[in-house]
């Protein structure tokens, strides 16, 4: 058995309806891990780029990549590797924050992480954070202890350092 | 122009001359079309004998197969028959309707997903909003289908858009970004392949439906008499290489011959053709094949290293890369000899030919199949079912072109052998077809008994018939103790009244000797045939328990000549239970 490894999938697709829907689909019928899915517009016209991260070996990756080249809808598949790609992802945090210290704490900690307060209620502060996702978790890890009401991610996008595209 | 009349147009246009079909209340735009139209349209009696008429259209011809069913049950029916030409990568177009476009996703009355429904099991799908997309989508279609590794496409048409007036473009143009089928193989990889097969002692060709997809009949059998490789071949890829021919093997596999199944476990180099090394080819895949190095010449890419690791694979289409390979192997070394391996594989053949001649009665099924083939022509066109009579009509039945023998290999679908038939014979009105079905699988479409009578379509309709579900029996017989769970099917129907009830000519069939007259007096007959053969129940097949390498057969393989030193195999424990 080869190793398990997270992947960074990138695929440039046409920007119609069901293609999302083709994508999972594919991904579930073959037993593949899906961790996160982010599509979006892209830079043509038309198209829209998905990232996807997903686990698997070698073996597997390769059988992903291939399958999701066999759509009709999907133009180009690549994956991406760790060391020569950004990838970020965006991150709300609604911690419970009911007094002035907790405030004051939680804002310092969003202001460590290049994170911004959002929104403010009585009750909550609001965190926005982008980063990679080890630094997000450590945020959430962080203020944990005050009361998270909710979070909501995006899953990473990425792509290609340097001049190189897709 | 209206969107209905746009879809006719558009199947004419692509050179659509019939379709399968059955109404319904969102199809009435089109159907009013159909009314008008030169289209020839056969009323099937169910939809999912709509979708293996028009696949057993596409295996017999070549040709994309259309097929239509109303929106809801009628696109549902459809689906074990798009999911049948999908696994056997066969090309059809299924139009199917849908409710109109305001009502979908409120649950209307016969509303269902179509296109969700069949995401999976299609190489494409389509639902135009606007009537002018019609014409694009039609040809995108059959360009998808019948293009790369053939496969089924959905069209999804709402009622409305079927209605909608507009203005029809000049130039349709096809638009695909991300669809490009690789053609040629890369020429490193040829040239690898080549190398590895000359130097080579005892080389394997085994050829899969693909060969048969890419018409490359005619390459194989140089490159099998250059290199002086036997040839065996995949359910799908039966009539890819004549099987009377001395370097033919027959069908590899868990019902393989063991000419095939013994020889692939002692080649040194497999040459794979268009083939997907399915879980019943290979057996256990660590033991496939364990002394050989593999080359794999697919079209699909995901194909290689799917299922079984390989050495040297090539994308490409099989025609065009059969044709490089044999140059290069020529340019490399222009005799090769081959006598040594020749002879064994010859010796081997025919140590083991299997025995087929019986005098029994109820009649053997092996007796059964050797006379059904003494009495048709090379070039008839025979169907199966799936269960027993599927595996005895491919281990028995000597194929000898492409397209004469057609199957449902991947999906397994009982119900296939008759409308496949059926289409076979609407596609190749001028050929002979028969289907050998088991009576389990005819019942369940036995309704269309109707469409060839009321259409005329000549086929002769051989039922193996033991009121059994055959080969699950078989499998209970083997690994279940005996217990035979639900597959004894009772005594009725009486499957000559039920035919005649039809109007189709009917005989029930018991005695060797018996069919060649019959089969060849209803061949002769031109009008629709039903031939009851009543068959032993407890013939088991020789076979390879899921789980077990290919030279572990189960059951006694009896061979033609009593004579001959009964070649020893292994006995495998019955322990292993599996799919």
């Amino acid at each position: 058995m080869e190793e398990e490894r997270t992947h960074i999938i990138s695929a440039l697709v046409l920007h119609k309806p069901g293609v999302l829907q083709r994508v999972a689909g594919l991904f579930t019928r073959r037993g593949f891990n899906i961790d996160s899915i982010t599509v979006g517009t892209s830079e043509k016209e038309g198209m829209a780029r998905m990232t996807i991260i997903s686990r698997g070996d070698d073996k597997v990756l390769e059988q992903i990549t291939k399958q999701l080249n066999k759509l009709i809808d999907v133009i180009k598949v690549r994956d991406l590797e760790h060391e020569t790609t950004v990838k970020r992802e965006l991150c709300l945090i609604k911690v419970h924050s009911p007094t002035e210290k907790i405030r004051s704490e939680v804002i310092q900690y969003a202001g460590i992480f290049r994170g911004r307060i959002i929104d403010v209620s009585s009750e909550t502060l609001t965190i926005e954070i982008t980063g990679d996702s080890d630094k997000i978790d450590t945020l959430i890890d962080l203020v944990r202890g005050f009361g998270i009401k909710e979070i909501a991610r995006t899953g990473p996008t990425a792509m290609s350092r340097g001049i190189k595209t897709m | 122009m209206k969107g209905g009349q746009a879809i006719i147009k558009s199947l004419t246009d692509a050179g659509v001359e019939v379709v399968f079909g059955y109404p319904g209340g969102v199809l009435l735009p089109l159907y009013d079309v159909i009314y008008d139209s030169n289209l020839r349209h056969i009323l099937v009696r169910h939809e999912q004998c709509a979708a293996h008429a028009a696949d057993g259209y596409a295996r017999a011809s070549g040709e994309v197969g259309v097929c239509i069913g109303t929106s809801g049950p009628g696109a549902t029916n459809l689906v074990t028959g798009i999911a049948t030409a999908y696994m056997d990568s066969s090309p059809i177009l299924a139009l199917a309707g849908q409710v109109p476009s305001h009502l979908i996703g409120n649950d209307a009355f016969q509303e269902v997903d179509t296109l969700g429904i069949t995401m999976p099991i299609t190489k494409h799908s389509f639902q135009p909003m606007k009537a002018k997309e019609i014409p694009g989508m039609i040809k995108s279609s059959f360009y998808i289908a019948s293009t790369g590794r053939p496969g089924p496409v959905v069209i999804d048409l709402p009622k409305d858009v079927q209605e909608e007036e507009f203005e029809p473009e000049k130039n349709i143009k096809i638009e695909l970004p991300g669809y490009k089928p690789t053609k040629k193989g890369h020429p490193l990889q040829i040239k690898k392949a080549a190398k590895l097969i000359i130097n080579s002692k005892k080389p394997v060709i085994l050829a899969g439906g693909g060969v048969i997809l890419s018409e490359s009949s005619l390459e194989l059998l140089k490159l099998s008499e250059t290199i002086g490789a036997p040839v065996t071949n995949t359910l799908l890829g039966k009539g890819s290489f004549p099987e009377d021919h001395e370097l033919s093997l027959g069908m590899l596999g868990m019902h393989g011959r063991k000419t095939a199944n013994f020889l692939v476990d002692e080649c040194d180099c497999l040459i794979a053709v268009g083939c997907r090394f399915s879980d019943r080819t290979t057996g256990n895949v660590d033991e496939f094949a364990k002394n050989a190095k593999i080359i794999h010449i697919d079209i699909d890419p995901a194909e290689i290293g799917k299922n079984i690791e390989v050495d040297v694979p090539i994308v490409g289409d099989a025609k065009i890369v059969l044709r490089d390979l044999l140059d290069m192997i020529i340019k490399y070394k222009s005799n090769i000899t081959t006598d040594e391996w020749v002879n064994h594989v010859k010796e081997f053949k025919n140590a083991c030919i299997p025995r087929m001649t019986y005098n029994d009665v109820p009649l053997k099924p092996q007796t059964v199949i050797k006379e059904i083939f003494d009495t048709l022509e090379d070039d008839t066109i025979v169907t199966t079912d799936v269960g027993q009579n599927q595996m005895w009509m491919a281990h028995y039945f000597t194929s000898k072109h492409p397209r004469t023998f057609l199957s449902s290999g991947g999906l397994g679908t009982m119900g296939f052998g008759f409308p496949a038939a059926m289409g076979a014979k609407v596609a190749k009105p001028e050929t002979d077809v028969v289907a050998v079905c088991g009576d389990g699988g005819f019942l369940m479409v036995c309704q269309d008994l109707a469409t060839i009578k009321e259409y005329d379509i000549p086929i002769v309709i051989c039922i193996l018939d033991n009121r059994r579900l055959g080969m699950v029996a078989q499998w209970q017989k083997l690994f279940y103790d005996k217990r035979m769970s639900h597959t004894h099917l009772g005594e009725v129907p009486d499957f000559v009244m039920l035919a005649e009830s039809f109007g189709v000519n009917a005989e029930r069939l018991e005695r060797p000797g018996d069919i060649k007259d019959c089969l060849s007096n209803a061949l002769k007959s031109g009008e629709p045939t039903l031939l009851d053969i009543i068959i032993d129940p407890e013939e088991i097949l020789p076979m390879v328990p899921p789980g077990c390498g290919l030279t572990e057969l189960v059951g006694e393989y009896k061979v033609e000549r009593e004579n001959l030193e009964e070649i020893t195999y292994h006995e495998k424990s019955q322990e292993k239970v599996g799919d």
